[in-house]
């Protein structure tokens, strides 16, 4: 039975998508969904969106001064790429019925959420490069279970969404690793870097299971695949041999590889200053923020100046027609 | 807040001559003709496409999900439509 | 090097370098665009003036045979051996100045670009070829952005005007010729500088009068910018753009 099919209850039209889900069959736009499934989605969809978009600041702090021209064009490449994920994403949410505009509105006003990472501040131009390593690759860890999510819209945005940041990550590897392994002054950057990125990067896939208030919900529903704490662990496995080829140390004297797991064992995570962070008390929370609003203002005037343009030329249009006839 | 978002445009691609054109997404834009500009700016980056189109999301008119077993469904049993449905000899040839 | 090739040398600076200029302040807009579609749009614009950029100054650390690549001579020169125009290194301003700013330039620069694609240097002819098809694309997204803000609202006209009228005094310099320009055209490089006037006023005329907007008058300058000769932003902007290479001399990046 299908959960479109008409005449049927809320219980069964309940029941049916269910068991439309769990056989991995995928969720359009037009079909009926219970009104929690697609909160759920905006809620997800939105925060990706607005991190993506907020995503941009950080990086493009160092747009300007970045070292090389080859390495201008890559960021400029790779941000505007941010731009493009986070429309990507807005596009997908539009499906489900809500406005850009609202979505800009949540976000500017703060009530919307988005990943806590980008509160952090770039100070050298290493941290360009651990952004793109550590950052980007938690993203695609992340992201990639996501080019299968049971929503259609979302799963066909993460594809192209994946299959971009691909670049991102490498563009990351690259600096890191040239900088690693440059002058002692470079080396000391880009360790630094790691110091201070490193945490917030394993934070990233949010608190540990057992107090995670979305996911089991998700999971039935095929939003989400694995669990917050396996995809961090697939995230240390895949870091600490990356950044051992480096020479660099993560700043986690508990790393160490546990035969027995198979795994990488790592230490406790201070999750007092991710809640801070979360709850807007990271460094750049409010700069974050002030950046967005003012980009939004300052282009007030140029978006109604565009949107009666149209208006004017419309008109022209329909009265040459109207003459013509 | 006053509201003024542009209105919203689908975007088809086609990947390269010869193949249809598909749906990829959707931008803002003020008009069709700038619809079509944006639309190169963010979906053909990466040289993925040849040709756009772009239609205003509100111009679509789709079908209604509810009645899809009334529109699809008695398609499924014409079987006779599909060559599969008839036999065919072990030796004749090109048919 | 000889005169011939100095001059070659020069020509590739100033558009190599009006292009690096522009496509930097560009990329200050990245995040800060009045809607994400045009900061896509504007990302564009500055990435294929930054790859532009990097093709000149290639070829023009090759002319001069001193082994200076692009980054050298994009981060270890000063201001004064900078040979952009003045227009592309002034500040972004609002968006109708930004885009006053970008549909001079990109004007001039699809015209010269169109002499170019006929040049007597294979390589300039091959740049030429291939940048039209990025500028031509350059010139209408500017273009069509005059248009919607002079015919938009009573504020966006005013705001037009306004950069219209601002920043009208760096496009003499943009048909200025010097002794070198003469020798180029002579030699069948590239055409005189004065020699793309027309058609730029045409294109302006055309653009400028759809969009309900007045041309102002000519001021008659020297070349200025491209005799090395800057406002005072130039040299905020380097300080910018160059202070890692300046910083730490030694590092490769």
């Amino acid at each position: 039975m299908s959960m479109n099919a008409p005449g049927l209850t809320e219980d069964q039209r309940n029941q049916a998508f269910s068991e439309y889900v769990g056989d991995e069959s995928k969720v359009e736009p037009k079909d009926w969904m219970p009104e929690a499934y697609r909160k759920s989605l905006v809620r997800q969809i939105s925060q990706h969106a607005h991190s993506e978009i907020i995503g941009m600041y950080p990086e493009g702090n160092w747009l300007t001064r970045a070292p090389s021209l080859r390495r201008k064009v890559a960021l400029l490449a790779k941000v505007q790429d941010e731009a493009g994920h986070g429309m990507y994403l807005y596009s997908a949410v539009e499906t489900l019925g809500v406005s850009r505009d609202d979505l800009f509105d949540d976000l500017l006003s703060g009530k919307a959420k988005y990943s806590s990472i980008f509160n952090y501040p770039t100070l050298t131009w290493a941290d360009i490069g651990a952004v793109g390593w550590l950052v980007d690759s938690a993203a695609i860890i992340n992201q990639v279970p996501l080019c299968r999510c049971s929503y259609g819209p979302y799963a066909r945005a993460m594809v192209k969404i994946c299959k971009e940041e691909s670049f991102h990550q490498r563009q990351g590897f690259e600096i890191m690793n040239t900088m690693a392994k440059g002058t002692d002054a470079q080396h000391r950057m880009a360790q630094d870097a790691l110091n201070r990125w490193w945490w917030p990067s394993v934070m990233m896939f949010g608190p540990p299971d057992n107090e995670s208030k979305h996911s089991a919900q998700s999971m039935a529903w095929k939003i989400k695949r694995h669990s917050n704490d396996d995809l961090r662990q697939r995230y240390v496995d895949v870091m600490v041999p990356q950044a051992e080829f480096m020479g660099l140390t993560i700043p986690d004297p508990d790393i160490k590889w546990n035969e027995e797991r198979g795994h990488y064992d790592y230490g406790d995570i201070d999750w007092t200053e991710f809640k801070q962070v979360m709850a807007g008390h990271g460094q750049c929370n409010k700069q974050r923020i002030e950046t967005r609003q003012a980009a939004h203002e300052n282009g007030r005037w140029v978006r109604d100046a565009a949107l009666a343009y149209a208006e004017k030329k419309a008109a022209r249009k329909a009265a040459s027609k109207v003459a013509a006839e | 807040m006053a509201k003024n978002d542009w209105p919203l445009f689908e975007v088809f691609i086609r990947s390269k001559q010869g193949l249809d054109h598909r749906h990829v997404g959707s931008v803002h834009a003020i008009d069709a003709e700038m619809a079509l500009t944006n639309a190169r700016d963010l979906y053909t980056r990466r040289g993925e496409g040849v040709s756009i189109w772009v239609v205003a999301s509100n111009d679509i008119v789709a079908s209604n999900p509810e009645e899809s077993g009334t529109f699809f469904d008695p398609a499924e049993d014409k079987a006779y439509r599909h060559p599969t449905f008839y036999e065919v000899p072990d030796d004749v040839e090109f048919l | 090097m000889s005169n011939s090739s100095e001059a070659l040398f020069n020509f590739c600076l100033r558009l190599g370098d009006s292009n690096l200029i522009l496509g930097h302040r560009l990329s200050e807009w990245c995040g800060h665009a009045p809607i994400l579609e045009e900061d896509m749009a504007l990302m564009n614009v500055a990435l294929d003036l930054l790859g532009q950029t990097r093709v000149l100054l290639t070829y023009a650390g090759e002319v001069e045979g001193k082994g200076r690549d692009e980054d050298k001579l994009a981060y270890h020169r000063d201001t004064f051996d900078f040979k952009n125009v003045q227009l592309v290194e002034q500040p972004n301003g609002d968006f109708a100045e930004t885009l006053a700013r970008q549909c001079f330039f990109d004007n001039y620069h699809y015209l010269l670009l169109e002499k170019l694609s006929v040049s007597s240097d294979q390589t300039l002819r091959d740049h030429a070829n291939k940048a039209l098809k990025e500028v031509r694309y350059h010139c209408q997204h500017s273009g069509e952005w005059i248009v919607r803000l002079g015919d938009g609202t009573e504020e966006s006209h005013r705001r037009m005007q306004d950069a219209i009228n601002e920043t009208w005094c760096f496009t003499g310099e943009l048909f200025t010729d010097t002794a070198e320009d003469r020798e180029l055209a002579e030699a069948g490089v590239v055409a005189l500088p004065s020699s793309l006037k027309d058609g730029w006023n045409k294109q302006l005329s055309a653009i400028l009068s759809e969009a309900t907007l007045e041309r102002p008058e000519d001021v008659p300058v020297p070349a200025m910018g491209k005799a090395g000769a800057h406002s005072e932003h130039l040299g905020y902007l380097l300080a910018e753009m160059q202070f890692l290479q300046r910083s730490y001399p030694d590092a490769t990046w």
